[in-house]
């Protein structure tokens, strides 16, 4: 069941930690998972790609992939500006947005190899009132990843709790846990025009 | 691919499950394997190691003399001074940092010092780039130094200690490079199981201990062969045309001793922790019945398994064996699984410039003894990191498997992922 996963977002918005998270998370289950940054040069505040593979067998295959079986979308800006029509989503993929209320999702912001559901979560309204705010970056990775085991199921909440709790230790591990569970109770999926 | 036994010593679940990268896995090995010494210069994709290594250092979770050098040159130097004291001696670097070594690699290898060096494969410039290719591995290939790849962040992990086993051997005393891909394991992170200190200080038979005795006129007894100011002794001294030759002999004696020497670590690590690379040398799959074989090194190993098995699904008679021990390069036993086979493919992450990938020369030197012997290809790929994708493997299977049908070789060397 190998399972590939992209987080795009921005450089410093804590792409490559959900991704290293979430491999941490899937240990707890029994699964093995990879976890890596896109190989570049890349800046602060520019579109970044990190990556994640999950499997419940060990996974033999290494390097970067363009197309993805979920695609979690940190930066609502990359949909409304189209950059995220760069990376195809697979047959039966997911995609998982951290969307403003009032932000309308279309399908033409995106490459879709056949059908895809589509999950919203505002993340950045979570982290706000968590006042989970770092050099005035609301910190949104830490939900995504709540966000992605509702729109996936790939992984229970708890061990996305837990392994978060791990990485960051102590209150802000806590705080963070705490918006990875809000946004996990508050993702839905929603219809694309 | 790791071969997972039922009964191992150390149970799994008595092992310490991780979540890290091939960089950090390499920190924790050398933290686990009792280094004496540590001299370090940073550099790209391996910073990592030398990173995690002073933070140990710093929070006096090890022993370790850690010596901040100015250069790769002097960091292999002052491998060299440490290991020839009787120290364990590790050290770790890339690319153009190994170039910069590669006088004192040469002296490492000819004084028989049981230096580990972590090399996180980058390409060498010009133009400048950080990403992984052979290029830098191969650059040391004639030093004298025995070469591991490895495919995955456990085999890092796992190869990482079992090298200082390999080379503190009574019948190696050579110095090992245990090479994984930069970035595709180096900033990897995946899941691993790592053994307790405890236990890789027992296998390791604790501190390095293991020196040589030599008899010298002006001592009444044999003594260790090591820098002692009780029992002064020269390491290196001049050595003229009277004895170079037979010094040389001696290292390539050594270096025939060493598979049998990889082949028992491998067997002994199997039975402690249940994991295993084929024999240690090569890790073959599906090649019994082939028609076509790819031979490959490194991270890359993984990805070409997964297409033989996808192609295998589809009926068609394919294989692949991975190279681990490079240096020595195991002819006798590539030959012997290669005997039979219609068609090699042998990928190459480096070419020696107006010749072929450095693999393919030892490969063409090991089946030219065979009464039958297979075609073969050479494709070089992925050089300055460009991404050895599964499309394009799977279709160099196709061509290969073409080749097999017609019986004809049109280029012997081809280029993977290359723009035209």
């Amino acid at each position: 069941m190998l399972k590939e996963i992209i987080f795009y977002g921005r450089g410093g918005q804590g792409g490559v930690t959900a991704a290293n998270i979430l491999v941490s998370a899937v240990l707890r289950e029994g699964l093995y998972g990879q976890g890596f940054p896109f190989f570049g040069a890349e800046r602060r505040g520019a579109p970044v790609m990190a990556f994640s593979r999950i499997s419940d067998k060990p996974i033999l295959r290494h390097g970067m992939f363009y197309d993805c079986d979920v695609l979690v979308v940190l930066d609502p800006k990359l949909v409304s500006l189209g950059l995220t029509k760069r990376i195809e989503v697979r047959d039966r993929g997911v995609v998982v947005v951290n969307a403003p209320d009032n932000m309308v999702l279309e399908k033409k912001a995106f490459t879709l190899k056949g059908s895809a559901k589509f999950y919203r979560v505002n993340a950045t309204k979570i982290a706000l009132k968590k006042k989970l705010v770092i050099a005035g970056w609301p910190v949104v990775n830490t939900s995504m990843l709540g966000a992605f085991a509702r729109a996936t199921g790939l992984v229970s909440i708890n061990s996305v709790a837990e392994a978060i709790k791990e990485y960051f230790h102590g209150p802000i591990g806590e705080t963070n846990a705490e918006a990875a569970v809000e946004a996990y109770k508050q993702t839905c999926e929603t219809e694309v025009c | 691919m790791t071969e997972v036994v039922k009964t191992p010593k150390i149970p799994p679940e008595k092992q310490i499950l991780m979540t890290i990268n091939g960089d950090e896995a390499v920190a924790y090995a050398a933290k686990q394997s009792l280094v004496d010494v540590v001299a370090a210069y940073p550099i790209t994709p391996q910073t990592i190691i030398v990173e995690k290594f002073s933070e140990f250092v710093a929070n006096g979770e090890v022993h370790t003399e850690f010596v901040p050098v100015e250069s790769e040159h002097s960091a292999m130097s002052a491998c060299v001074g440490a290991a020839a004291a009787g120290a364990r001696a590790f050290t770790a670097t890339a690319a153009n940092g190994l170039a910069l070594m590669w006088e004192i690699l040469y002296i490492a290898a000819s004084l028989r010092l049981p230096i580990v060096l972590a090399v996180a494969n980058r390409a060498l410039s010009a133009p400048i780039n950080i990403h992984n290719d052979h290029g830098d591995a191969y650059g040391m290939r004639d030093s004298g130094w025995i070469q591991i790849f490895v495919e995955n962040v456990q085999e890092a992990y796992d190869t990482t200690i079992q090298a200082f086993k390999i080379a503190e051997d009574e019948r190696v005393l050579l110095p090992v490079a245990v090479n994984l891909d930069g970035f595709f394991l180096s900033h990897t992170l995946e899941n691993i199981r790592m053994l307790p200190d405890e236990e890789v200080h027992k296998f390791l038979g604790g501190y390095r201990k293991t020196y040589p005795k030599v008899k010298v006129d002006y001592f009444d007894e044999e003594v260790p062969l090591i820098l002692n100011p009780a029992r002064p002794l020269s390491f290196g001294p001049l050595d003229l045309y009277d004895y170079y030759y037979e010094h040389k002999m001696h290292q390539i004696e050594a270096m025939k001793r060493v598979p049998e020497v990889v082949r028992e670590v491998n067997e002994k690590w199997y039975e402690l922790t249940g994991r295993k690379y084929g024999d240690g040398i090569l890790v073959p799959y599906g090649v019994e019945d082939a028609d076509v074989v790819v031979t490959v090194l490194g991270s890359t190993g993984g990805t070409v398994r997964h297409i033989v098995k996808k192609l295998r699904s589809r009926g068609y008679k394919v294989g692949t064996i991975r190279i681990r021990l490079f240096r020595p390069f195991p002819h006798k036993e590539l030959a012997e699984l290669l005997k039979g086979v219609k068609v090699v493919g042998v990928m190459d992450r480096g070419i020696s410039f107006g010749s072929y990938g450095p693999s393919f020369l030892d490969i063409s030197t090991a089946l030219y003894d065979l009464k039958e012997r297979p075609l073969l290809v050479n494709y070089v790929y992925g050089l300055g990191g460009r991404d050895a994708q599964p499309e394009m493997i799977e279709k160099m299977f196709m061509e290969l498997l073409e080749i097999a049908k017609t019986g004809e070789v049109k280029e012997k060397l081809r280029f993977l992922g290359v723009r035209e």
